[in-house]
C-alpha cells in the first residue's frame, strides 16, 4: 500500500467512471457471526456524491484498463495512448475492506478491460468476489460485471458470490453496435444475461424445496446503453429497454450520455456537451415504463420517434392525449391518477387512501404535495375551478406549462423588429 | 378555554391523552414546559408524566391503528417542528376514539403532518448512515462525530452495530454530548470530555490516529476526485443531494486533516 497503489486508483477509477450503474439496492441481508457487513436493500445507500452530482455508493473500480478490444465509444480501447495499470487481487479486496470498515462504502462495482481473453478476465473477477466472500467474510455488496463472451461456468462461480451482476448492451441496435465495435455483437451480450437469468431462476426453484441453498445474484441484473453515440432514436431505446424489462431477473437498465472521449474517431458524432437532457429524459420514460405503468410505445409516436426536450414524457403523453383527461381525484383508479402530470406515485398513494375518508379538495391535494400548477390542467375535485385542458387547447397548456419554467411572461407582448 | 401543559416528553404526550379522557376534558392547546403560554385561557392543567397512564395509551394505540403508523408516530414526535406535539396530541385523539384506522386520511391535517415529520426525521436518520465516517485510532476503535437535525443517533445504532460488527466503533452526536461505544459485545451509552481537542473538530490527532489511516484517508480522497466527469459537472446537484452541514466532517471534502 504505497504511492504506487495511490497512482493505480486513481487510473482504474478514473477508467471506470463511464459506467453508470451506482444502485446498492435489491438485497436485504443481515451480517453473519464474525462477518463483516451488511445490505439495507430498499433504496440502498449512497454515501457520497462527486462533483459530477452522482452518487458513490460502490467502491466502482476497473481490475485494470488493458483491454484487447478496440470499440471506438470506450476510452480504454487498444489504440488510445492512455496510462494503462493492473490491480493485484490482494490490493483490491484490501482497498474494499478498509473503505467499508470507514463507512466510504456500501461494496464494490468491479469491472475489467479484457485481457488475454474474456474466460482469463471472468476468472480473475470471480476471484476477488470469492476472496472478499470466504477469506474475508466480507457481507456487503458486490456488483460484478460479467463478461461478453464469458462461459457459463465462470458466469456461475461468480453470480454465487455477486449481489448484483450486470452486462453492458452498450449500444441499442446490432448493426450500431457492429459499425462502432467490429469485435463484438449482440449474441455475446445476451448469452452470458441468459446465463445469469438462468442462474437466478434455477436457484428459485431450488431454494423452494431447500431453505439452505445459496443464493444466486440476489439484486438481479442490470445492464447500460449509451446514448448519442449511435444514430439509434429514442423510441429504438425504449423498445430495447422495455424488451429486457420483461426478463424476470433485469431490475435497471441505465442510460449513460455519451461523452466524447475519442474525438479523433470519425465513426462517433463530434459532441461538445454529453446529452444531458435527453438522458435525463429517457431516466423519465425509464420510471414511466417502471413505477407508472406506462407502455413503451406509448411514450414516443412512431412519425416522431424521439422524446421531447422541452416537455417531460409524461407532460408530452398528456399533451398527445387530451381526450384522457380530466381525471376524477375523486372516482378515477390508481392507474389513470398515476397518469397526471404534477402527480407522483407517492401522491398518487396518498389520495387512493385519503379519499376513502371524505372528497379531496384541491387545497388537500396541495398539501398532500400534488404540483397543482401542472396538474390543475388535468383533474377535476369538486371544487376545482381551473380550466382543464379539454376546455382550453394542448398548446395553450404547454405554453402555460413551458414558459413558466422559462420565466417568459406568455401574457406579455413582445416587440418583433424584423 | 382550557390548556395541558406537559414535560415535551413521549410519555408525557400519551398521559396528556389519557388525562384528556379521563377528565373528560379537550384542551385548546398542548404546551411544554418552555413553550410560551398565550395570554389568556381560563384553566390550565399541569399533566404528570406517568408511565402506566402512557402505557394504556400505546397499548390501545396498537390496537387502533398498524404497528408501523405507530412506530411512524414516534419517529416523527423526534421532530423540531414546534407545533407537532399538538398535532401528535389531536391525532392519538383521533385514532383511539375512531372505529376504523385513520392513520390513512390523508386529508386531515394531522395524519398528514405524522406523515411529513416522519419522513422527514427517518431521511435525516438514514443521513447518518450516508455521511457518517470513521476515523482509526492508534488502539484500532473507530470514532465518528455527527451532527444531526434531530436526535435520531439511537434509531442508526442497530444498523451500526450489525455492520461493523466485529470492529470496536464510537458514535458521537456533538450537538447533544452524547455518544455510543460499541466493543463488539455490546453498546455503552457514553459521555466524551467537552474539552478534548477531538471535540472541537471532529477529528483525531496524528498521535491519536492509527499509522495507515492517512494512507485510507489520502486513498478515499483521491478516489473521490477521479470518479468524477469532469464534461458534466454539477455542484448544485451534489449540494442538493449532499446538503453542506454534513461536509464539516466528510473525508473527502476535508483536504489535509
Amino acid at each position: 500500500m504505497t504511492e504506487k497503489v495511490l497512482e493505480k486508483l486513481k487510473i482504474l477509477a478514473a477508467a471506470a467512471k463511464y459506467d453508470v450503474s451506482c444502485s446498492s439496492s435489491g438485497t436485504v441481508r443481515n451480517n453473519k457471526s464474525g462477518g463483516v457487513g451488511n445490505t439495507v436493500g430498499g433504496v440502498g445507500v449512497c454515501h457520497s456524491f462527486a462533483a459530477d452530482g452522482r452518487c458513490i455508493s460502490l467502491l466502482k473500480i476497473m481490475l485494470t484498463n488493458y483491454c484487447m478490444y478496440d470499440c471506438a465509444y470506450c476510452i480504454n480501447r487498444r489504440s488510445n495512448d492512455i496510462p494503462r495499470a493492473t490491480l493485484s487481487v490482494s490490493e483490491i479486496v484490501n482497498i474494499t475492506m478498509e473503505f467499508y470498515r470507514r463507512n466510504y462504502i456500501e461494496g464494490l462495482f468491479l469491472s475489467s478491460g479484457v485481457v488475454r481473453n474474456p474466460d482469463y478476465t471472468m476468472e480473475r473477477i470471480a476471484r476477488i468476489a470469492k476472496d472478499l466472500r470466504e477469506v474475508h467474510h466480507f457481507n456487503g455488496y458486490i456488483h460484478l460485471k460479467s463478461i461478453p463472451g464469458a462461459s457459463r461456468e465462470l458466469v456461475n462461480e461468480a453470480g454465487r458470490y455477486a449481489d448484483r451482476m450486470s452486462v453492458n448492451i452498450e449500444i441499442p441496435r446490432e448493426e450500431s453496435l457492429k459499425y462502432l465495435a467490429p469485435e463484438k455483437d449482440h449474441k455475446s451480450v445476451y448469452e452470458p444475461m441468459g446465463y445469469i437469468r438462468q442462474g437466478v431462476l434455477e436457484c428459485a426453484e431450488d431454494r423452494k424445496r431447500m431453505r439452505h441453498v445459496p443464493r444466486f445474484v440476489p439484486a438481479g441484473q442490470s445492464t447500460q446503453m449509451i446514448v448519442g453515440a449511435s444514430p439509434d432514436t429514442d423510441r429504438q431505446i425504449l423498445q430495447v429497454s422495455s424488451s429486457l424489462y420483461s426478463m424476470p431477473t433485469m431490475r435497471r437498465v441505465y442510460y449513460s450520455g455519451y461523452v466524447s472521449v475519442n474525438e479523433y474517431d470519425k465513426r462517433l458524432p463530434a459532441l461538445k456537451q454529453p446529452p444531458l437532457v435527453r438522458e435525463n429524459r429517457l431516466y423519465q420514460a425509464d420510471w414511466l415504463m417502471r413505477f407508472y405503468h406506462f407502455k413503451a410505445e406509448e411514450i414516443t409516436e412512431p412519425d416522431n420517434p424521439n422524446l421531447d426536450l422541452e416537455v417531460d414524457p409524461k407532460l408530452g403523453w398528456a399533451l398527445r392525449n387530451p381526450q384522457a383527461f380530466p381525471v376524477d381525484i375523486n372516482k378515477a383508479p390508481y392507474e389513470l391518477i398515476l397518469r397526471v402530470p404534477g402527480i407522483g406515485v407517492k401522491s398518487a398513494l396518498l389520495i387512493v387512501n385519503a379519499r376513502k375518508f371524505r372528497r379531496l379538495t384541491s387545497y388537500n391535494l396541495k398539501k398532500i404535495g400534488v404540483a397543482m400548477n401542472r396538474a390543475k390542467y388535468f383533474i377535476t375535485c369538486g371544487e376545482l375551478t381551473a380550466p382543464s385542458i379539454g376546455d382550453v387547447s394542448p398548446e395553450y397548456v404547454r405554453r402555460q406549462l413551458v414558459s413558466r419554467k422559462s420565466g417568459i411572461n406568455p401574457q406579455q407582448l413582445t416587440l418583433d423588429l424584423s | 378555554m382550557t390548556i395541558f401543559k406537559f414535560d415535551g416528553t413521549f410519555d408525557g404526550l400519551l398521559t396528556s391523552v389519557f388525562d384528556s379522557f379521563a377528565r373528560k376534558e379537550t384542551p385548546d392547546g398542548l404546551y411544554r414546559e418552555n413553550d410560551s403560554l398565550p395570554l389568556f385561557y381560563d384553566s390550565m392543567h399541569e399533566v404528570v408524566t406517568d408511565e402506566e397512564k402512557a402505557g394504556r395509551v400505546w397499548t390501545k394505540l396498537g390496537k387502533v391503528i398498524s404497528h408501523g403508523a405507530r412506530s411512524a408516530l414516534v419517529s416523527a414526535y423526534l421532530t423540531d417542528n414546534p407545533e407537532f406535539p399538538w398535532l401528535a396530541f389531536k391525532f392519538i385523539c383521533r385514532a383511539v376514539v375512531s372505529e376504523t384506522s385513520i392513520e390513512s386520511d390523508f386529508s386531515d391535517p394531522s395524519v398528514l403532518a405524522v406523515l411529513k415529520e416522519c419522513r422527514r426525521v427517518r431521511g435525516e436518520a438514514h443521513r447518518i448512515l450516508q455521511f457518517l465516517r470513521f476515523q482509526k485510532g492508534v488502539d484500532g476503535t473507530y470514532f465518528a462525530m455527527i451532527e444531526p437535525l434531530f436526535d435520531i443517533l439511537p434509531m442508526t445504532l442497530n444498523h451500526f452495530k450489525d455492520r461493523f460488527a466485529d470492529q470496536r466503533f464510537i458514535i458521537y452526536d456533538r450537538l447533544r454530548n452524547y455518544g455510543y461505544f460499541y466493543d463488539t459485545q455490546e453498546l455503552k451509552r457514553i459521555k466524551l470530555d467537552s474539552d478534548m481537542q477531538y471535540m472541537a473538530t471532529g477529528k483525531l490527532s496524528d498521535e491519536q490516529l492509527d499509522s495507515d489511516e492517512r494512507l485510507f484517508q489520502e486513498l478515499w480522497r483521491a478516489y473521490f476526485k477521479s470518479t468524477a466527469i469532469m464534461e458534466r459537472l454539477n455542484p448544485r446537484k451534489q449540494r442538493q443531494d449532499m446538503p453542506v452541514r454534513y461536509w464539516k466532517y466528510l473525508t473527502e471534502m476535508n483536504g489535509k486533516l
